[in-house]
């Protein structure tokens, strides 16, 4: 069946203007924050809630048409680059946020809402949630959970799933179920935790409980100087070997700054090779004393200027400078590839080395903006896609670099997902069966393989009958549950 | 292909030439109370894999144990034809201190681990018996009372290597600690209890060893604690708890202890809090935090730089039942206990990270399976109140117990999802040779 058959059943669960048919509307989906791929859905639908979601995947899955979700369409990896023949369902209507405990530091919201915006709820309670994804101020925490999101504060308060005690999903069967008893306590498998980063292959999330924390007592920044990457490198190496985890310790390279410059004026130091953003946060008490240490060591690296930033407008400046670059290599290049390799960071210093040679060999300039705390680069690949060729040598060229984080023991994503654009490295990072177990989860889940379908992983597992055995055991047989068929013994 | 009891093939050549340490199985193998027909310890994941691939061929049930600290956890298995001893696998396979990441053997203990990590300064920021092994650890997801400031060992685990039922090797997540690449099967391994596959080794992600540490610890006086009368002790505990753990203060755990006693001579509930780091930033918080617990209606309290007695420690033998709740819930939970006690006759240690959510009540180990049923029974009605149209606010689980009572009441019990972790699984283990019979999932979404 096609996906036009469905249509009027799509009217009726989320009412007709919710539903969108019309080829020039259905465009605007064609893509999500990686625009070098694009698919235009079939039909796109937007449901009010999660029955609405449920009822959705039902029609989908009963109809055999493939399905995919979509957040704030931010992501950078094409997780939610729609199917041609299927229906794009699009949750951005979902945006309550359901309750929030400040007892329990606690929140409930739906899929819609933006990142930023539970922050924003949670201030009034001196709270706040920490995972904060760049994109923040757009995307959505459903989004986020797809993709178990970080942002530049992971490095000490973690990701996504080390924030989300309870899912409500919709399954791609279209029921309704929740995964994790909603307090962070795993009672029998982590569903929980398996789902979160399954970028959307796994089931619609409709509802998530969130941890809240409480907002640091005070926060500083150092912005740091340094003639090259290598002795900004050797501080952040100085600054974790004294025991010290910092909020966030970030890192942009002289074409970084340059870019940010040219977009958002963020005055970072003149002439520098390198500028490190170090944020420390916590009880007074213990960021003072971590302060001085963090400055000794900065200094002692080969700081040409440190300059400190301890009210929030300054430290806004200066994180603007920061969570802008992506956007500003375009002030500097009429094109680029984001990566998003991760390498131990004691290799830090050898694989931007290694960029460096590869950007010189090609002739293709390369932008650095990393997470230097935890090794997550995010090399920004210029070009100009008006001169033949150019294009070509780039993706070259950011391969290699793919291939130099796997080299030292890295990954091929950070935080931005394998989606449709790296499935191909997979095959480089694991082997036939790794990638085979991983697909047993998605088998128990989604054995038609509706859900967002070609995404993660290049070669489907096809799912088949599965011979288990589902027979009560011996010292259970006597058991009402049992007996009435609503338990069973693993 | 019939796998259904014991009845076992002369399998014995095709694994002690997978694996030659095979020996015929012992009562002092016996894992609660099933004695195994062999038991192995392979060297190295290789030989592992060959081990399970002969026990697949044979329809062996396979039981993992490490130390056997937590193999009494859960329900016996059903079935028991091999044991596969991890103890022989016990290396530190790669630590770069710098990288604050280290890749072990399943074998290798706790403590044997921390003694390599300590030289660097750093630890493994998990609260868990140092006799327990690596693998046994996150197979059982054993957390300890800094489990709100560092997590679980799902929150630290960065990479797993497991056997599957058929004995293909698998691998995922990797050695850095920031990595989305594929589905994450360490956080399915983490508490499978041995059900999924065989953990060979893990890396996870280490933490500096804090310079400094405090314990601030108050008692809340209970006059009479009974399930009729709000006892004001147990009101003000409740409260000086949530303040603790969502205090900017940043502790990293908040426990609850309240020894059993008797209704006559109800004992007092302690209060204790883990500060974490510099020397002088340590003894200002603690000060603070004293400060914090004493408004709270707390007294006598008390700072010290070792920890108070039973700390993180559960009773030797005695049947655990884990309640998770919100923080909020705190004092409702705590009269579900003292109500659901009464109705059982039964009167459970309380102790727990109260301040992440969780306690245990500890039930002495000569208490008959059928009380030990009435009283989770019990409890779970209580609790399962606490949750509401925006979803489950918590659960009640068996973690240890006698058999009759697991059989009763069930382990688990309105497990979400749990239709998706019988299809999981199904496809790790679809001859359910893995464990079998130690999990145990009543139905209900």
């Amino acid at each position: 069946m096609g996906v036009d058959a469905l249509v009027p059943r799509m009217r009726d669960i989320c009412g007709a203007g919710n539903v969108v048919e019309d080829p020039l509307e259905l465009r605007t989906y064609e893509c999500d924050g990686l625009t070098a791929h694009r698919c235009v859905p079939a039909l796109v639908v937007l449901p009010g809630s999660a029955a609405e979601v449920a009822a959705v995947v039902a029609e989908c899955a009963r109809a055999g048409v493939p399905f995919v979700a979509r957040g704030s369409g931010t992501g950078l990896s094409g997780g939610a680059l729609p199917h041609k023949d299927g229906v794009l369902i699009v949750l951005s209507r979902m945006r309550a946020i359901v309750e929030i405990d400040p007892v329990s530091r606690r929140a409930v919201v739906e899929p819609g809402v933006t990142n930023l915006a539970v922050s924003k709820a949670a201030a009034p309670f001196g709270l706040f949630y920490a995972p904060d994804p760049s994109s923040q101020v757009v995307c959505s925490v459903g989004g986020n959970v797809a993709e178990n999101s970080g942002g530049a504060h992971c490095l000490k308060n973690g990701f996504t799933v080390h924030h989300v005690t309870g899912l409500e999903i919709v399954t791609p069967s279209g029921e309704l179920t929740w995964l994790g008893d909603g307090t962070g306590v795993t009672t029998g498998y982590d569903l929980l935790g398996a789902f979160t980063g399954s970028e959307g292959t796994l089931g619609i999330v409709t509802k998530i409980v969130v941890k809240l924390m409480p907002v640091p007592e005070v926060v500083h920044l150092l912005l740091v100087a340094y003639g090259s990457t290598a002795e900004g490198g050797r501080a952040v190496s100085d600054i974790i070997g004294a025991g010290i985890l910092p909020a966030a310790i970030e890192m942009m390279d002289a074409l970084a700054i340059e870019a940010a410059e040219a977009a958002v004026h963020c005055n970072y130091p003149a002439g520098a090779g390198a500028v490190l953003i170090v944020e420390l946060d916590g009880p007074a008490s213990e960021v003072e004393a971590e302060l001085s240490t963090v400055r000794a060591l900065c200094a002692a690296a080969g700081a040409t200027e440190i300059r400190a930033a301890d009210d929030p407008a300054e430290r806004a400046g200066i994180w603007a400078g920061r969570k802008s670059a992506f956007a500003a290599v375009g002030r500097i290049s009429p094109a680029y590839i984001v990566q998003d390799g991760v390498v131990p960071r004691t290799s830090l210093g050898a694989v931007l080395a290694q960029i460096a040679s590869l950007s010189a060999e090609s002739g293709i300039r390369v932008a650095n903006v990393f997470h230097a705390g935890d090794g997550n680069l995010h090399p920004l690949v210029l070009y100009d896609d008006t001169v033949p060729g150019q294009a070509e040598a780039a993706e070259k060229v950011s391969g290699a670099i793919l291939d130099a984080c796997l080299e030292h023991g890295g990954s091929i994503t950070g935080e931005h997902g394998v989606g449709v654009d790296k499935s191909r490295y997979m095959p480089k990072m694991f082997g036939a069966d790794d990638l085979d177990t991983m697909q047993l989860v998605r088998c128990a889940f989604d054995p038609a393989s509706l859900c967002n379908p070609g995404k993660v992983f290049p070669t489907p597992r096809l799912c088949g009958e599965v011979p288990g055995h589902r027979r009560a055991q011996p010292a259970m047989e006597g058991h009402p549950a049992v007996a009435a068929g609503q338990a069973e013994i693993f | 292909m019939d796998t259904e009891r014991v009845t076992v093939p002369a399998p014995a050549t095709a694994l002690a030439a997978a694996c030659p340490s095979l020996a015929v199985g012992t009562p002092g193998d016996a894992v609660a109370g099933v004695v195994p027909a062999y038991v192995a310890s392979p060297a190295s994941t290789q030989e592992a894999a060959g081990l399970l691939a002969a026990a697949a061929a044979a329809g062996l049930a396979v039981v993992p144990r490490g130390a056997g600290t937590g193999i009494g956890w859960g329900a016996p298995p059903s079935r028991c034809d091999l044991v596969v001893d991890l103890r022989a696998m016990n290396q530190v396979i790669e630590h770069e201190a710098g990288d604050l990441v280290v890749r072990v053997q399943a074998g290798m203990t706790i403590g044997q681990l921390a003694s390599a990590l300590a030289s660097a300064g750093q630890e493994l920021a998990l609260d868990v018996p140092a006799a327990a092994t690596v693998g046994g650890i996150v197979a059982t997801g054993t957390t300890g009372p800094r489990r709100p400031r560092y997590g679980s060992p799902r929150d630290l685990l960065i990479g797993l290597t497991v056997v599957r039922a058929d004995g293909v090797i698998a691998r995922s997540g990797g050695k850095v600690v920031k990595n989305v690449a594929g589905y994450d099967i360490g956080k399915l391994f983490a508490g499978s209890h041995g059900t999924l596959g065989l953990i060979t080794e893990a890396t996870f992600r280490l933490h500096p060893r804090p310079a400094a540490v405090a314990w601030v610890t108050a008692e809340f006086g209970v006059e009479r604690a009974d399930a009729s009368t709000a006892s004001a002790g147990l009101v003000s505990a409740s409260e000086a708890v949530a303040s603790a753990a969502g205090s900017a203060l940043v502790p990293s755990a908040v426990e609850l202890d309240w020894p059993g006693g008797s209704p006559q001579s109800p004992r007092p509930l302690r209060v204790g809090v883990l500060l974490e780091g510099t020397a002088s930033g340590v003894a200002e918080r603690a000060g603070r935090m004293s400060d914090l617990l004493t408004a709270a209606g707390g007294g006598p309290v008390s700072v010290s730089g070792t920890a108070p007695v039973r700390w993180g420690a559960l009773p030797d033998g005695a049947t655990i039942v884990r309640v998770s709740f919100w923080v909020s819930a705190l004092e409702s939970v705590l009269k579900a206990l003292v109500a659901a006690g009464e109705s059982a006759g039964v009167r459970p240690a309380v102790t727990g990270p109260a301040g992440a959510g969780a306690l245990y009540a500890c039930l002495d180990p000569d208490t008959p399976g059928s009380a030990v049923a009435s009283f989770v029974t019990s409890l779970r009605e209580q609790v399962a109140r606490l949750s509401g149209p925006a979803g489950p606010r918590g659960a009640v689980a068996v973690l240890a117990g006698p058999p009759t009572a697991l059989a009763a009441a069930g382990a688990y019990r309105d497990v979400p999802g749990a239709a998706l972790m019988a299809a999981v699984k199904d496809q790790f283990d679809p001859e359910h040779r893995m464990f079998p019979g130690r999990f145990y999932f009543a139905g209900g979404e």
